[in-house]
């Protein structure tokens, strides 16, 4: 311990220039494989397995200081506060991509449609062009017809076009969702009254439902792309479509990995007390803010969709 | 704590300490400044006189797009994090940041990001030539294929600034020594409190918007393509949702510097602390909903203009508030005009006449006028040189005896303060007659009338330049010797920074002092 205070300053570090190392290595690496060049995967790959690396020493690294009792209370307040802050940032960015649906669907639409004062663009540009939610027919297949570049889906995802709601997948992600939520604030309190057992089984259901919802997400965007002709460059609906319900799913990606690493430090090593389990607190939490994040994707992206 | 700096090379790469971190802040911000200096002057030179002289169109246009994206990520932003590093522990009786290591990873990311920026330079087609405000589609379907590291550059240093912001909160909250409560906290602090709240909530939004343009590049979206669906007018809206509590990051922490430094040598106690305070605080409230202010003539509908029009004049009282206690603090004063009070004293006059060239741009049926041209390059940069600049100057000759327990040569810093002060009003004075008379901004040929005015900035850019060499020399000159400095360096100056030595021992508030 270098501190003779109460607050633990950390020695020396070697992780933070290795991840920057690992982190601009990936970018760079992405960048390269996007502008066709041959060694971009190569780099990405490299810079990935850095990357990695040097968050599983880091991690290890905290967890062990905190198991030596090195992390006085108000450091682990810190790190509250750091999870904390994270999460909003996170809002944030999910808000500028729910921006783009509103602004898109109250505003752009319409205008493109000769309405307010678009009534010049729609006359001159977009001729035609009649705007709806979902976006079936672009401005470009209104204009150009058959020789359109950017053309709309075939089907929606939209609940409009379901014949029932219990074989509407997109329901059945919120149940398994919003269950996730109930099972893993039922593993906290199972770690709070210290049943092991509890907490365990709680957590690694919440785990299975993660997966489970995924897996339901990967067979929806294969019926999309393969059934419904809604992919990616589908005009504006493919794009909020698959943008927000994409981020969305990488968001359920890194929670579940950071619920599963949780359930496995439990099962394996016995980690968390009643009173000592910030890492499980903030991966929960994290969990908790991609439900959230669910329930608006639901309502603005399906319900309303 | 009983040791001081590890040796060599992997002090700087591997130091978890607040003061090692923020010295290198500062180097970088300093080179970042010298970078994007020497982008600013290839443009003034290419503008001494009509007609096409040094360089090409296309370059030009690389150059006015990296000068702007250099300067507030790469200068300001980086420098004010260099301040908070080294001031914020200090000024709350800290032992460190509250994140230690993550701090350095803030840091170092940033020289990766902006190497493979720069190196954009060098690629073919070039560099990003759209604008710093990179508008869709000149930086979607009519951009170079350079514009791909551009986005991932800006992902790598929105995470830098998001982690560095999430650790200054958290050291802000938590770690104030006993008795330092939110209404004791010096004025510094409490900017940057709300500064790194402004960079959580916009840094985000930045992300997004470079996301959608790489998804629209490369993936075939249609977020900013009126042919799907989408809208260029989009991509205006989230980045200036970003972008005005942007230019907030960049001078609430100049507002703090100012408040440390006017009180010190006026001999007074700062004038109207709380309500300095709420003013800032109302200021980081007004510039999340402003940001149309930015694209007066994209056509939105009058609702929007008059909104968005009164929503930003109402800025203007906060910000009358602040300047009326700076000067309000002066009053009466037994003042002295060392170096850092006269980068003061600028600042507050400098500042006001960019507030005010603001309150015009506000205006929208006048906008209809000024949009476009170098009034507005005026007006930013009014805000940004003599405002963001001129307070990281003064905070450096302010607290660098602190730092490096020496005193630096008052005759040198003087002049550098008249040189770099008549060569920014003589550069960017004349802009505001020449953006009247109709000037377009970003355009490296321009009609043989504003050729008078073009000759007096281009001369003063390179005054404003040379200045910053003297800067520089006077800076390493005072890290290598000179005058030794008190521990308090000025007369009865406030806050617990100046109850330390000089210089500040490597590891400051081990155990915290006890704030009456």
């Amino acid at each position: 311990m270098s501190s003779e205070g109460t607050y633990y300053v950390p020695e020396q570090s070697k992780l933070p220039i290795f991840a920057s190392l690992g982190l601009f290595l990936t970018v760079f690496g992405a960048a390269n494989w996007l502008n066709g060049d041959d060694t971009g995967p190569t780099i990405l790959f490299c810079g990935g397995l850095v990357f990695a690396f040097v968050l599983w020493q880091w991690f290890s690294a905290v967890i062990s200081e905190n198991i030596r009792g090195m992390n006085s209370a108000q450091l682990k307040k810190s790190y509250v506060w750091g999870m904390g802050w994270f999460i909003f940032s996170e809002v944030m960015f999910f808000a500028a991509f729910f921006g783009a649906l509103f602004y898109v669907r109250a505003f752009a639409l319409p205008w493109l449609s000769g309405e307010g004062a678009g009534a010049a663009t729609n006359e001159i540009l977009w001729n035609g062009f009649e705007a709806s939610w979902p976006l079936m027919t672009t401005p470009d297949m209104a204009v150009n017809g058959d020789a359109a570049k950017v053309t709309g889906p075939e089907q929606s995802m939209s609940y409009g076009h379901v014949d029932s709601l219990w074989t509407w997948l997109p329901f059945w992600n919120t149940v398994i969702l919003m269950t996730s939520s109930v099972t893993v604030h039922l593993a906290h309190n199972g770690l709070k009254d210290d049943n092991r057992k509890a907490f365990n089984f709680w957590l690694g259901l919440t785990v299975a439902l993660g997966i489970i919802f995924l897996v339901l997400q990967v067979e929806e965007y294969i019926q999309a792309y393969t059934k419904m002709g809604l992919t990616l460059d589908t005009g504006i609906y493919g794009t909020t479509f698959f943008m927000l319900t994409g981020f969305h799913g990488a968001h359920v990606t890194l929670g579940t990995f950071m619920l599963l690493v949780m359930f496995l430090r439990s099962v394996r090593k016995g980690h968390f007390k009643h009173d000592d389990c910030f890492g499980f607190e903030a991966a929960s939490w994290y969990w908790h803010f991609v439900d959230v994040v669910w329930v608006g994707l639901f309502i603005f992206v399906y319900i309303l969709g | 704590m009983a040791h001081g700096p590890a040796k060599g090379i992997t002090r700087w790469l591997y130091t978890t300490n607040h003061k090692d971190i923020g010295t290198m802040y500062l180097w970088f911000s300093f080179a970042m400044f010298l970078l994007g200096g020497v982008f600013a002057l290839v443009i003034r030179a290419e503008l001494f006189e009509p007609g096409l002289q040094i360089v090409e169109p296309e370059f030009f246009n690389q150059m006015t797009t990296m000068h702007g994206l250099v300067m507030v990520f790469g200068a300001v932003m980086p420098a004010f994090v260099g301040l908070a590093n080294w001031m914020v522990p200090m000024m709350i009786g800290a032992p460190d940041m509250a994140l230690p290591r993550m701090n350095n990873w803030s840091f170092w990311i940033l020289p990766f990001a902006f190497a493979m920026l720069a190196s954009t330079l060098f690629m073919e087609g070039g560099a990003p030539n759209f604008g710093w405000t990179f508008y869709a589609p000149l930086s979607t379907t009519y951009a170079p294929p350079s514009v791909t590291f551009f986005i991932f550059a800006v992902h790598i240093m929105g995470a830098s600034s998001i982690m560095g912001a999430i650790n200054i909160i958290a050291t802000i909250l938590n770690m104030r020594a006993p008795g330092m409560t939110m209404m004791k906290m010096p004025l510094f602090v409490w900017t940057w409190l709300i500064t790194a709240y402004l960079l959580i909530a916009v840094m985000p939004v930045l992300a997004g918007v470079v996301t959608m343009m790489l998804m629209d590049i490369h993936f075939g979206t249609s977020f900013f393509d009126a042919a799907g669906g989408g809208d260029p007018v989009l991509f205006q809206h989230v980045f200036w949702f970003f972008g005005h509590p942007e230019v907030y990051i960049m001078i609430l922490p100049a507002f703090g510097v100012v408040s440390q430094i006017i009180p010190t040598f006026a001999r007074k106690p700062l004038f109207g602390y709380a309500s300095m305070v709420y003013a800032t605080s109302s200021i980081a409230f007004l510039s999340f909903i402003v940001w149309a202010h930015h694209m007066f003539t994209v056509g939105m509908p009058v609702a929007g203009e008059l909104f968005f029009m009164y929503a930003t004049m109402l800025i203007a009282v906060p910000t009358g508030v602040k300047v009326f206690n700076w000067v309000t603090t002066m009053f009466k004063g037994s003042m002295t005009f060392e170096t850092p009070m006269l980068f003061s004293i600028a600042f507050v006059i400098l500042f006001t006449i960019g507030g005010f060239s603001g309150l015009m741009l506000a205006i929208a049926p006048a906008d209809f006028q000024y949009h476009d041209t170098y009034f507005v390059v005026a007006h930013f940069h009014y805000v940004l040189v003599p405002g963001a600049i001129f307070s990281i100057t003064a905070a450096v000759y302010y607290w660098l005896p602190k730092w490096c327990g020496n005193m630096y040569n008052e005759v040198m810093g003087k002049t550098h303060f008249w040189m770099a002060f008549i060569g920014l009003n003589l550069t960017f004075f004349p802009m505001h007659f020449v953006g009247l008379a109709g000037m377009p901004r970003r355009i490296p040929d321009y009609a043989l009338q504003f050729a008078d005015f073009n000759m007096y900035a281009s001369v003063g850019a390179f005054l404003f330049g040379a200045a910053q060499i003297l800067f520089l020399f006077n800076v390493i000159a005072t890290i290598r010797g000179g005058r030794k400095a008190t521990d308090e360096v000025w007369e009865n100056p406030e806050g617990l920074e100046w109850t330390v030595p000089s210089p500040a021992p490597y590891h400051t508030f081990s155990t915290p002092p006890d704030v009456k």
